[in-house]
């Protein structure tokens, strides 16, 4: 296998930097918050100014060689080694965890949760970004499951500690659930390797994917399939796939905002990066007995996810039960086995991540505002807070998947390409989950819309009518003479929310707008990111005959 | 050689240290005398290692030094430290570790 | 932006600036939305001026363009086509072009004409509206997503203008968000929209597999639409079903989009948008994108769905098309609001395009949509115009109008005019494209569609005379008389307008009663008016006139099945004359029975006659469709359905959960108390009381005194060094 060693200490650095920042935050006194949050934010941006120099390191032209690669000896006894390389397909993923975490970092400047302890959040926050780091650069399965299993314990802390009321409940099912899955998946791994070992010139087996994915073909086909039902288990949790989807709602309505956002945006997409690097690639034969398994739990988790939709009440719960539907589509790209939906499953996970990130971090926005996402009680948004109406807006658009947008990109090929599944497999079944799956678009406009009618067309209800504070700067007058009509006739009567429903923030500007840039840029110029995935998505499939 | 000399200075530093330990009530002074002990094996080592030749009392020595140090430095703290909850060092009024 | 990777065959070739640069119509648009959005606010005229400058650009881009077509359609009508590679994946290319034929010129022309009049017209209509801003800017990118659907190079790119529209039309249509109607109208748009475009999606899916091999032997693949046309037409291995099921999957999509049977219930739904939208929605923009696909794809629906095979007397479109045209224009007859009548004529003269290409009338279809746009713009805006000066705000024919001819003649004219049109009276330009598709529908031996496309003009006549008498004629009613009842919002939901938009602005509304709309309202009226009277001459066949077919038909001279034509006969028109008489004639009586001020036997009859009742009930409830959908499948869908699916994933599969999570917990328990403390626990507990004697014993020596403890310390290692010297010795 062919690698770039070139500047191989970058990812390390990449990936551990903001455990430098923890170091120092340890030692400074717990009341300093504001210090906290110079030195968490700090880190993140250094962490991120890494990562874009890696960007501008990285050769395009040939993408779907891992690049940066560093390989030492790590655990010597079970021949696993510490290697890390970045290639198409961990690239993108690899650096959106480091937006996000700046991102979140910046979102947090004034929104710490509480029981507060921002040093504390802070430090779980990079700990937590080393771990997703990590996981995407990866290259040994040792390694990989190190990391995997690091982004578990900071994320634990959050949604134990700063939680909604269910958090200690939510918090133990999100752990237990993902162990149960982990701990099938090391086992499988550690059945790969035994197995290859035993098919293998004594003492040259490794932990080694890129070992293990030209080995892997030797092994008969149903220890290949009996190997592959581990790692199912083990990524389809984290994916969360139905029917191990349930962690999912609680983690997310109970979580924190910022870990919803991380959530969403990086987390679930271990899962699916796991299928796409790891499960497929070293067991092809199995992948092709497992895909329309695969494809029909995600297209029931399309239409099971939106209808889970549409019987919420509390938005969101709603926006975390559409992650089931949207992991769906990617599942379903994944499933096909062909570079179209390899393809369309990667950008997917991004674009799933800025999407639904981004709802989460309004969802957090209005209930702060409003104490409460009971979406019986919102309603009114676009008069009471016109600006985070229109993101909320833009948001759903983005979500039920319009082109133009990058929702589409994801979701539209992932469609088509279930039309003609890789040779081998049943192309009337895959025919059936893309007509299903199409459906399941209608109900996505359908759940998302809703909601959005409920929570921002209309009046605003009588009990927050008199808390808004109207347009900060005057512009957009149309509104703002509205809420004068509406609102500050009875303005002595305020109840305790007088004040609170104030439009869009500083920081909430600063910490969006990369995000709905990013929403935006890759919906009008998808290329950007086929681009780099696409070779990398040709080499993967190789055992598939495309490409 | 000054052998027997030196013994004989680390064996009167020791004794010091030791009725120091038993006998003084301010545990700020019974962490001098443990100073002393230390210091006192101190010297048996560095006599011995003139004597013997070889560099590994020396070396020893030096160990006993930094975590001297240490011990100092934490037994310090927590005399600092109850200080601070009992607005007292006095050992005979300090009992919680009875069993 | 995009790397320039042209289509060499085509790069050689010089077609002129405006043909090569057609792409630059819906882009300008498009960069007016944004410019709007971003600083529409801050401009002198809210952003209003961006919009009208930008769709004006468009319109004499689209002049040039047409110019320069006809100008080449002397010696070649080969499309032109340019195209780059917007992006790739798994080695399939998507690409964004222009594919201008001859149906794309006269669409980019229709569609930039119309929009410039539209946006005119709103430049009053909405004046002091509290978004007037967005409006514009949503306005705006309609037009351009419209303009990006019709000369679209491939699928994706006519998928991105076709849900661009979508987009636009939610939020035009809830352009008054604040009422409830409002937003519902613009969701169940959407909603109605959508499900056609699981068609649509999947669709595309299948034709771009099926003609992928036929289209890469010509370099291109199975999105480029000229290459599914030509795959359609001359792959001869293609498989029957994947054709036939590609064009029933699209044609789904279009009957979502052009309001077709069943799913028309969104269209007269959408009226709650302000009137301009209405206007460009029906007449040229969204509901025509529907036949435009099927147009535009017509080799694929020719071919997959057997029209003009000898001996089918019925194919998928004429039906849906023919089904369309009936019980639309039925509906037409109980509504009282003055646009659902027009919504429900919309949705009938759509039904016959959509027949007319079923029946492989495909220039007379083309043509209709062509004069529709013209005549059909012009009554929308008619009824606005009426609204905003006439019947103060009301849309209501029998509460507020009646006897509008006198106070607004211009209004009055251009209506007239539209609708003799819109009836197909002869010498008016509907007449020469609707008597054209009931005339081939005939020739090609459709008999059935033949009778379907004359009942459909006569009841068009009637609902149309019956419109005009309770508008323009009669008896003054209501507003129309000069009463305000500033209540009327407040019983009837129907009311669209809602009436902050005259009290935001109660200059221009200050009328002390009925009177003529100003000149930016009249104006487009009397252009459109013009064209509604003169459009039809394009193509007149009577008049041996055919330039429209002579600068913009495709027929014959690209990929292009073989289509038979009516030659023009007086005596073949005569049927549907006759009828559009009789129509008119009957109507009238039954009009001036029933709404004028003269007892007159028919007067009530509905509520006498128990079958008439019926069907009136029956007609008023729109066949129950609307009642079936929302209530019955989307009720179902977000009520039981979804909540038995929550209950199934709270009490199944999450309890499921918590169980292993329980069991394992009892179980751990379980171990811990019988296995852990009795039997292991009793092993160690033997040697743990020996412990525990021995401790207290020593427990004396546990003083906590420090200096005791350094004296036991010291005594110990005394003890211990003595030990050692006796040892060594």
């Amino acid at each position: 296998m062919e690698v770039l060693r070139t500047n191989n200490a970058l990812l390390t650095i990449g990936t551990f930097l903001p455990l430098v920042g923890v170091l120092v935050m340890m030692f400074v006194p717990k009341g300093k918050e504001l210090l906290h949050k110079q030195i968490a934010l700090l880190t993140a941006v250094a962490t991120l100014l890494v990562g874009i120099y890696s960007l501008t390191k990285f050769n395009y032209g040939s993408s779907e060689k891992l690049q940066f690669f560093a390989d030492t000896s790590w655990i010597k006894v079970i021949h696993s080694n510490y290697t890390v390389g970045l290639d198409g397909l961990s690239l993108p993923l690899y650096i959106l965890s480091m937006v996000v975490t700046v991102l979140v970092m910046i979102y947090s400047w004034d929104h710490i949760p509480s029981p507060g302890n921002p040093k504390a959040f802070l430090i779980l926050m990079l700990v937590l970004q080393v771990g997703m780091a990590g996981t995407f650069v990866a290259q040994d399965l040792i390694l990989f499951f190190v990391f995997f299993e690091l982004v578990l314990l900071p994320m634990y802390f959050m949604i134990g500690v700063w939680g909604g009321e269910d958090r200690q409940y939510a918090s133990l099912k999100f752990f237990l659930y993902t162990m149960f899955g982990s701990a099938l998946m090391l086992v499988a791994f550690l059945a790969l390797y035994f197995q290859v070992s035993g098919k293998v010139p004594a003492g040259e087996a490794s932990f080694n994917i890129a070992y293990l994915a030209e080995h892997g073909g030797l092994l008969g086909r149903s220890v290949q399939i009996w190997i592959f039902a581990g790692m199912f288990i083990g990524f389809a949790v984290k994916v969360p796939m139905f029917p191990f989807h349930t962690w999912l709602p609680d983690a997310h309505t109970q979580a924190p905002t910022q870990g919803s956002v991380i959530l969403a945006a990086i987390l679930l997409k271990l899962g699916t990066y796991g299928f796409v690097r790891i499960a497929i690639p070293i067991l092809p034969v199995a992948a092709k007995a497992w895909a329309p398994w695969i494809g029909g739990l995600a297209v029931i988790g399309i239409i099971y996810g939106a209808l889970g939709c549409l019987a919420q009440t509390d938005m969101k719960r709603l926006i975390a039960f559409s992650s089931v539907a949207h992991m769906g589509f990617v599942m379903l790209g994944i499933s096909t086995l062909t570079p179209l939906g390899f393809n369309a499953a990667i950008f997917g996970m991004v674009a799933h991540g800025l999407i639904t990130g981004m709802l989460f971090f309004v969802a957090g926005s209005v209930k702060d505002r409003y104490h409460t996402l009971e979406i019986k009680r919102l309603g009114g948004m676009l008069i009471s807070m016109p600006r985070m109406g229109w993101i909320l807006g833009f948001c759903v658009m983005a979500s039920l998947g319009l082109p133009g947008l990058a929702g589409f990109w994801g979701e539209f090929p992932a469609i088509i390409s279930a039309y003609s599944p890789a040779a081998g497999l049943n192309h009337n079944v895959f025919r059936v989950f893309m007509v299903i799956a199409a459906l399941g678009t209608v109900l996505a406009a359908g759940y998302l819309l809703w909601m959005f009618q409920r929570v921002a067309f209309g009046q605003p209800k009588a009990e927050f009518a008199g808390a808004s504070t109207g347009h900060p700067d005057g512009h957009g007058h149309g509104h703002a003479a509205q809420g004068d009509d509406h609102g500050h006739d009875d303005a002595h009567d305020h109840d305790d929310h007088s004040g609170d429903i104030h439009d869009v923030t500083f920081f909430e500007w600063v910490a969006w707008t990369p995000f709905l840039l990013a929403i935006v840029v890759f919906g009008v110029y998808p290329q950007l990111m086929f681009k780099i995935i696409d070779p990398a998505v040709n080499l993967t499939l190789k055992a598939f005959g495309q490409g | 050689m000054l052998i027997n000399e030196f013994l004989l200075l680390g064996a009167v530093l020791f004794c010091i240290g030791i009725y120091g330990v038993i006998a003084r009530k301010n545990a700020v002074m019974v962490l001098m005398a443990i100073e002393l002990i230390l210091n006192a094996v101190n010297l048996n080592l560095l006599a011995f290692a003139l004597r013997n030749g070889s560099p590994d009392g020396h070396v020893f020595a030096l160990y006993v030094i930094a975590v001297a140090a240490a011990e100092v430095g934490v037994g310090l703290g927590l005399v600092l430290l109850i200080y601070r909850n009992k607005r007292t060092i006095a050992l005979d009024e300090l009992s919680e570790m009875k069993g | 932006m995009l790397a320039a990777e042209q289509v060499a065959e085509h790069a050689a070739e010089h077609v002129g600036w405006f043909l090569d640069h057609a792409f630059l119509i819906p882009l300008v648009p498009a960069v007016a939305f944004a410019i709007i959005i971003l600083v529409g606010k801050r401009l002198p005229m809210k952003g209003s001026e961006v919009g009208v400058a930008s769709i004006f650009a468009s319109l004499v881009l689209a002049v040039g363009v047409a110019y320069q077509w006809i100008e080449r359609s002397h010696t070649t009508v080969e499309p032109v086509i340019r195209k780059v590679v917007w992006w790739q994946s798994g080695g399939v290319e998507f690409s964004v072009g222009q594919h201008i034929d001859g149906l794309s010129v006269v669409m980019l022309l229709l569609v930039a004409f119309i929009s410039t009049l539209v946006q005119i017209y709103s430049l009053e209509y909405l004046r002091g509206d509290r978004r007037y801003t967005h409006f514009f800017a949503a306005l705006t990118l309609f037009s351009g997503g419209m303009l990006m659907m019709v000369l679209a190079e491939n699928m994706v790119q006519l998928i991105l203008g076709w849900e661009i529209m979508g987009l636009c039309s939610f939020m035009l249509i809830g352009h008054w968000w604040e009422e409830e109607t409002n937003s519902r109208a613009a969701l169940k748009a959407f909603w109605t929209v959508r499900v056609g475009d699981i068609g649509l999606l999947v669709g595309t899916g299948i034709v771009f597999f099926g003609a992928s091999a036929f289209a890469q032997e010509s370099g291109s693949n199975g999105f480029s639409i000229a290459a599914i046309n030509e795959w359609a037409l001359n792959d001869t291995s293609a498989s029957r079903t994947v054709l036939l099921w590609g064009s029933v999957a699209l044609f789904i999509a279009c009957i979502g989009k052009s309001g077709q049977f069943p799913l028309h219930t969104w269209l007269p739904d959408a009226m709650a948008g302000p009137t301009p939208v209405s206007s460009l929605l029906h007449s040229s923009t969204m509901v025509v994108a529907g036949v435009f696909l099927v147009a535009r794809l017509y080799p694929l629906f020719h071919t997959g769905l057997d029209i003009n095979v000898a001996g089918q007397q019925f194919n998928l479109i004429a039906v849906i098309g023919g089904i369309t045209i009936i019980i639309a224009a039925a509906l037409a007859f109980v509504q009282t609001d003055i646009k659902k009548v027009l919504a429900y004529s919309t949705v009938s003269q759509l039904g016959y395009m959509m027949m007319g290409l079923g029946v492989g009338a495909f220039t007379p279809a083309v043509f209709h949509v062509f004069t529709h746009a013209f005549f059909k713009c012009c009554l929308f805006l008619c009824a606005g115009s009426v609204a905003h000066s006439g019947s103060h705000h009301s849309f209501e024919m029998k509460k507020d109008m009646g006897g509008l001819a006198r106070k607004m003649p211009i209004t009055a004219a251009c209506w007239i005019i539209s609708t003799l049109a819109l009836c197909g009276v002869p010498f008016f330009s509907g007449f020469f494209s609707k008597d054209e598709i009931i005339d081939n529908a005939h020739h090609n031996g459709y008999t059935v569609f033949w009778i379907v496309g004359l009942v459909g003009a006569f009841m068009t006549t009637a609902y149309m005379t019956r419109a005009t008498y309770l508008t323009f004629f009669g008896v003054a009613r209501g507003a129309a008389a000069g009463v305000h009842h500033d209540d009327s919002h407040a019983v009837a939901h129907d009311v669209h307008d809602t009436h902050d938009v005259h009290d935001a602005n109660d200059a221009h509304d200050a009328h002390a009663g009925p009177h003529e709309s100003p000149a930016l309202i009249t104006v487009p009226l009397v252009i459109l008016a013009v064209l509604a009277l003169t459009a039809g001459y394009l193509n007149a066949a009577p008049f041996h006139l055919e330039k429209f077919t002579e600068w913009f038909a495709t027929e014959g001279r690209e990929p292009f099945p073989e289509l038979a034509h009516a030659t023009f006969e007086w005596v073949n028109a005569m049927p549907s004359i006759v009828l559009v008489a009789a129509g008119f004639i009957v109507s009238l009586f039954i009009s001036r029975g029933l709404y004028g001020e003269k007892a007159f036997f028919l007067k009530g009859i509905t509520k006498r006659s128990r079958p008439l009742r019926a069907g009136y009930t029956f007609l008023y409830n729109k066949y129950y469709l609307d009642a079936l959908y929302e209530n019955v499948i989307v009720r179902a869908v977000a009520y039981p359905i979804s909540k038995a699916t929550y209950w199934i994933n709270q009490n199944v599969i999450d309890r499921t959960v918590d169980q292993v999570g329980l069991t394992g917990q009892s179980v751990g328990n379980w171990v811990y108390r019988n296995i852990d403390q009795r039997v292991v626990d009793g092993a160690v507990n033997g040697s743990g009381a020996a412990a525990r004697g021995t401790g207290s014993a020593l427990r004396p020596i546990q003083s906590g005194k420090v200096n005791q403890y350094g004296a036991l310390l010291f005594g110990a290692a005394a003890i211990g060094a003595l030990v050692l010297v006796i040892v060594n010795t």
